[in-house]
């Protein structure tokens, strides 16, 4: 914790929280964004539907899950379908419109790579692989990523091509015949980026209180671009950082009480 | 007509080297404890099926038993990576493991088209994704209407599929509800479908109509294993056991490690061990 009175994860997360609205359908996928799709919901956006590829539509659980089939998430939720209606008849039908997903390793066109670091025949370290994600990447009408930054995971060329973002760059996707808009939005522990107009490169548009721009170049695989009018991001309100912390303590009790250790955060399956 | 076995015998009847299996639960419902029967019973050249391979198949394919893997997603839920399928794709350990790697909604649509009767599945999907150029069983079709390109992949047709469920009633009906999943399709792809279940009631007669089902007529075989899901939870019965899936990231790092904790946990043991198993999260679930 800084003298600013909250972490730079902490303000990661409420970053990304804001970017959601009351009306959107947002699938939630692998890795970081849970805990920033509860939080919009039980601040600004009480009427958000948040949909995790279990089956769960518009579930809202009351602590993280730590997988995203905790029965939980079943028990909050308008309704539960199996596998492939989610994936036939809500995704791929265009009901979705915001993907949520973090990322292993990520390029500046919002490329996204969980399958393997190195080599696919032989690879150096076999991550999971992208489960739901490529047809989240696709299908969703818009994509927001949202990771903390390193030169590990923010890379000038991503291993493996898991999830298609804007490909090189351009009019790539509409050149795939890829019509919804992909990803519209990074946030990180550092900054809000969002992708240039024409090329499409992920670049900085608002830096979070107290951090400067050689920051955020250190910990970037890639030079970064930065907007000609940088904001900065206001910091957490009171009852976004209570919501959050509070949404923590909750999670950290209760998988203590089911399973002593579970200290980690929701990493998703 | 299905048949009420000990689990035994329903694995010994049902599962033969060099079979297509897959034994499903996508996060809920995973058929622990037939996946432990299979390993006592020492199966080899298995072609291992699921969505999201987990720590059954992590310990299938540490013990040698797998000679390829189809799936999409291999991950410790809420922890991490397989050691022993990464021991095996990055270091070929037992021995090498053949891959077949898809996305989620890829091996949905295979799995639907299986229980559909199909040859193939066709969906909007892989759309700029490397795994087309890596797996040579994602093609494309041009819809002969549209003339859009569609991603097409082979149906999911497993020998066998091993599932977890609630509970059967006395004519062997068997009833899914909560996180329902892939239970449905991969039991109803498969040629034969072993389920195991938490217990039997006299029926269903006091059941929603519209809860999932899978007539008698529809599943091979049934044994009855309460706890059988075990680390994964039953809904309505016990909650899923995380201190499990934390501690099996450990075991699985180290070779010596997981023989010695399969030889006491698994080999060692039988199906009637896993009640007790779930004694301490019923309540909560």
């Amino acid at each position: 914790m800084s003298e600013l009175g909250f972490t730079p994860d902490e303000m990661m997360t409420i970053a990304a929280s804001r970017a959601l609205k009351g009306d959107d359908v947002c699938f939630v996928g692998i890795g970081a964004p849970s805990a920033a799709c509860n939080v919009a919901r039980l601040t600004h956006a009480p009427e958000i539907t948040l949909i995790y590829e279990s089956g769960t539509i518009g579930t809202a659980p009351d602590v993280l899950p730590l997988s995203i089939g905790d029965g939980e998430l079943c028990d909050t939720a308008v309704t539960t379908v199996s596998v492939p209606e989610m994936f036939r008849y809500w995704l791929q039908g265009g009901r979705i419109s915001i993907g949520f997903l973090g990322a292993a390793q990520l390029d500046k066109f919002g490329n996204i790579n969980t399958t393997v670091i190195g080599d696919y025949a032989h690879p150096k370290t076999r991550l999971p692989g992208g489960g739901g994600a490529p047809e989240i990447a696709t299908s969703s009408r818009e994509i927001y990523i949202t990771m903390a930054q390193s030169k590990r995971g923010m890379v000038d060329k991503i291993d493996f091509y898991t999830s298609f973002g804007h490909g090189d760059g351009g009019d790539h996707r509409q050149r795939l015949g890829i019509d919804t808009k992909g990803p519209t939005l990074l946030v990180t522990d550092l900054a809000i980026w969002k992708p240039d107009p024409d090329t499409k490169e992920f670049t900085v548009v608002s830096l979070h209180p107290g951090v400067t721009r050689d920051v955020v170049q250190e910990s970037c695989g890639w030079t970064v671009k930065f907007a000609d009018t940088l904001e900065e991001t206001p910091e957490p309100t009171e009852l976004e950082l209570k919501t959050l912390r509070d949404l923590k303590a909750r999670t950290d009790a209760a998988h203590k009480g089911e399973a002593v250790g579970a200290k980690r955060g929701s990493k998703d399956g | 007509m299905a048949k009420f076995l000990p689990l035994s015998q329903a694995v010994a009847d049902n599962l033969n080297d060099g079979d297509t299996v897959a034994f499903e639960g996508f996060t809920h419902l995973i058929p622990t404890a037939a996946a432990h029967e299979a390993i006592r019973q020492g199966f080899k050249d298995l072609t291992l099926v699921r969505m999201t391979p987990d720590l059954i198949y992590d310990q299938m394919i540490g013990m040698g038993m797998a000679k390829k893997a189809i799936f999409s997603y291999a991950g410790n839920p809420g922890v991490g990576l397989l050691r022993r399928l990464r021991d095996a794709v990055e270091n070929g350990f037992p021995h090498a493991l053949e891959i077949e790697e898809h996305s989620h909604a890829a091996m949905a649509n295979a799995y639907e088209a299986g229980a559909a009767g199909l040859p193939c599945a066709i969906f909007r999907g892989y759309r700029g994704a490397e795994l087309a150029r890596v797996n040579p069983n994602i093609r494309s079709v041009t819809c002969p209407f549209t003339g859009e390109v569609l991603a097409a992949v082979p149906s999911v047709r497993p020998d066998v599929t091993f599932i977890h469920a609630q509970k059967a009633n006395r004519k062997g009906d068997v009833l899914v509800e909560g996180i329902i999943g892939i239970q449905k399709e991969a039991a109803l792809a498969a040629r034969r479908a072993v389920v195991t279940v938490e217990e039997v009631v006299d029926n269903f007669d006091d059941l929603h109509p519209n809860l999932t089902v899978l007539p008698n007529w529809s599943v091979t075989a049934i044994s009855v294993v309460p706890g059988g899901a075990h680390p994964s939870y039953a809904h309505g019965y016990y909650a899923r056991d995380n201190a499990s899936y934390l501690e099996w990231d450990e075991i699985a790092a180290d070779r010596d490690r997981f023989r010695e904790w399969m030889q006491e946990n698994v080999i060692e043991k039988s199906a009637d061990d896993f009640a007790a198993r779930v004694e301490h999260l019923r309540n909560v679930a």
